[in-house]
């Protein structure tokens, strides 16, 4: 066989390796609809991917927090009980009580967002529209100086809010306890 | 089948000694019973002299919480499933399977829906394995050492899980070149989702419908969960209904906030994945009590997010000698694993500790070599993947306690 009649057959070869990798093997299940996956994709990337158009302001979401979250969060995000805290604890985190909060702690805002419309208010969870969504972020962030009073989200200005503490994980470092790690 | 009628002798005895018998109803174990047991039925349940059960408190949160699993009652490495360690965010969905779809979208060629018969349809594969939950004896790290292995230990359990491997159900949608990470998300109320590698799930995540020869229990995610091997219980997505193959990892509630170490630097760890080796006494342990001087067996389990167990090592002296334990077969990677050794107790006061290796050679630290890397500072959901040693004291009355 000549170079290119071999090359030929290689070339070939990645293709149909390719290709079988590529298709399905046993045809299960069904196709998803566009119209499905767009009900059923919720979820949100701290780039914004994901975040509906929709917008809230401070103020809206200080009258839905009234009435949805103070009950169990207070009425300053102090938390309660088992309920966490929201709001406080910036510039606790190096000192001997440190204060985990959504304004100390969270990396990004896309997680409050997220998260709230997903699963909150506890007792009634993803029962929140995006612009409900939109409006209590804005508070929950202005309790902790995130943003101003006046501010109003929306699925542009969300991902742009840097967290205070955004910079503030690692990756996981273990085996990190060094008479534990593997002998060399 | 029909009752065979009772032969002639038999029932002229009856006849004969029936009243009589009556008055003397069997009082002694070694009595062979004179009436006839109870029925057959249609799904068994345990004695009703057993009692061994999870305990949990009390809270005003009722559907999140935890349960914990009676390790000091158990045998072998199997986790009976109605003792299985329970960790819930917003209580257990009661699910119709006929009305359960997993959803495959994202960076993905074919979106796909399956419906639970489609994945009985494919191969499957069944494997032993632990799930532990990341929380687990994070009241040891803080100080405060739970009394007995339930309390200390308790939200670990190991079950055989049946079911697809995730490879296959993603070959099946066929994974474009940019995708690197997936976000699977749980049919309960709050939908809880997590991020996970995609290099994981390709490895030996499961898409498990079976637990321990039967169904899931809904409290293990009926009628589907994901199976993570190895890894912190949080990413074991229960009542699993969407996996979303993505290009970054999404920082979800549960990996951005909750779940993540707190260091004494103020920095936290994420994605802390691994649960790594750790082993604990059951028996005897705190809260039992030794019947006086003479023969018992020291007995415990052992296991490791990173592989197979390959060493157990037990100190009946407080740690100042240690010897080798034997492990029970069968040893497996990522499941608990049975260790035992043979004690004679003169009735000396004394501690009883435990220590592990795994196959990549890690090894169990002491709290104290734990807690200078990690400090005591909880983190916003207390203390995570601590896996110091355990100790359990004997008091010369014969008293086990964790003090």
């Amino acid at each position: 066989m000549n170079r290119i009649a071999i090359l030929a057959s290689a070339v070939l070869a990645v293709g149909f390796a390719l290709m079988a990798e590529r298709a399905p093997r046993y045809n299960l299940g069904r196709p998803a609809t566009p119209e499905e996956i767009r009900k059923r994709d919720i979820s949100v990337a701290p780039d914004g991917t994901g975040l509906p158009v929709g917008h809230g302001t401070v103020e809206q979401g200080r009258y839905i927090y009234k009435v949805l979250c103070a009950n169990c969060h207070g009425d300053h995000g102090q938390g309660v009980g088992d309920y966490p805290a929201l709001a406080g604890g910036q510039g606790t985190l190096k000192s001997a009580d440190p204060v985990l909060t959504v304004g100390s702690y969270w990396p990004y805002a896309t997680t409050v967002w997220d998260y709230t419309h997903r699963a909150m208010p506890y007792q009634r969870p993803g029962t929140l529209s995006a612009d409900e969504t939109y409006a209590l972020t804005a508070f929950i962030l202005y309790m902790n100086d995130i943003v101003e009073d006046k501010a109003e989200l929306n699925e542009k200005t969300l991902p742009q809010i840097k967290m205070p503490n955004r910079d503030g994980f690692v990756p996981d470092p273990r085996p990190d306890v060094p008479s534990a790690r593997p002998k060399k | 089948m029909k009752q065979q009628p009772l032969p002639r002798t038999t029932r002229r005895f009856f006849l004969a000694t029936g009243a009589a018998s009556l008055g003397a109803l069997a009082t002694h174990s070694t009595d062979i019973p004179q009436e006839l047991g109870a029925p057959r039925r249609k799904y068994g349940e345990r004695s009703s002299y057993e009692t061994s059960s999870r305990v949990f408190r009390e809270s005003v949160t009722p559907g999140t919480g935890a349960s914990r699993t009676p390790l000091q009652d158990l045998y072998g490495i199997i986790t009976p499933s109605a003792l299985h360690f329970e960790r819930h965010h917003a209580g257990v969905p009661q699910i119709d399977p006929t009305q359960h779809e997993l959803l495959i979208h994202g960076l993905v060629e074919r979106p796909l829906v399956f419906t639970l018969k489609d994945l009985r349809r494919f191969p499957s594969v069944s494997h032993i394995r632990f799930v532990e939950c990341a929380g687990n004896t994070g009241s040891d790290h803080a100080g405060r050492p739970g009394a007995d292995p339930q309390r200390s230990h308790g939200l670990v359990s190991c079950s055989e899980w049946t079911g697809v491997p995730l490879k296959t159900l993603l070959d099946e949608a066929g994974i474009t070149p940019k995708a690197s990470w997936l976000v699977a998300e749980g049919a309960d109320a709050s939908r809880l989702a997590r991020s996970l590698p995609l290099a994981k799930a390709l490895d030996d995540v499961l898409v498990a419908y079976g637990q321990n020869g039967e169904a899931l229990r809904p409290e293990q995610g009926y009628p589907l969960r994901l199976l993570v091997p190895g890894w912190e219980g949080n990413v074991n997505i229960k009542w699993l209904g969407r996996i979303q193959i993505v290009d970054q990892p999404y920082m979800t509630h549960d990996e951005a906030a909750s779940y993540t170490d707190f260091m004494p630097d103020g920095k936290a760890r994420a994605f802390t994945f691994v649960m790594e080796a750790k082993s604990v006494i059951t028996r005897p342990a705190g809260g039992q009590r030794l019947d006086g001087p003479g023969f018992y067996e020291i007995t415990g389990m052992a296991w490791s997010g990173r592989g197979k167990i390959s060493r157990v090592e037990v100190s009946t002296d407080e740690g100042k000698s240690w010897r080798d334990a034997k492990l029970n077969d069968p040893v497996l990677p990522k499941a608990v694993t049975r260790f035992s050794l043979p004690w004679q107790w003169g009735g000396e006061e004394t501690a009883l500790q435990s220590r592990c290796t795994d196959d990549t050679g890690y090894t169990q630290p002491t709290r104290e070599e734990l807690v200078a890397v990690r400090g005591l500072r909880p983190g916003p959901d207390g203390f995570n993947h601590y896996n110091g040693i355990k100790t359990w004291y004997v008091h010369r009355d014969g008293k086990v306690s964790h003090e």
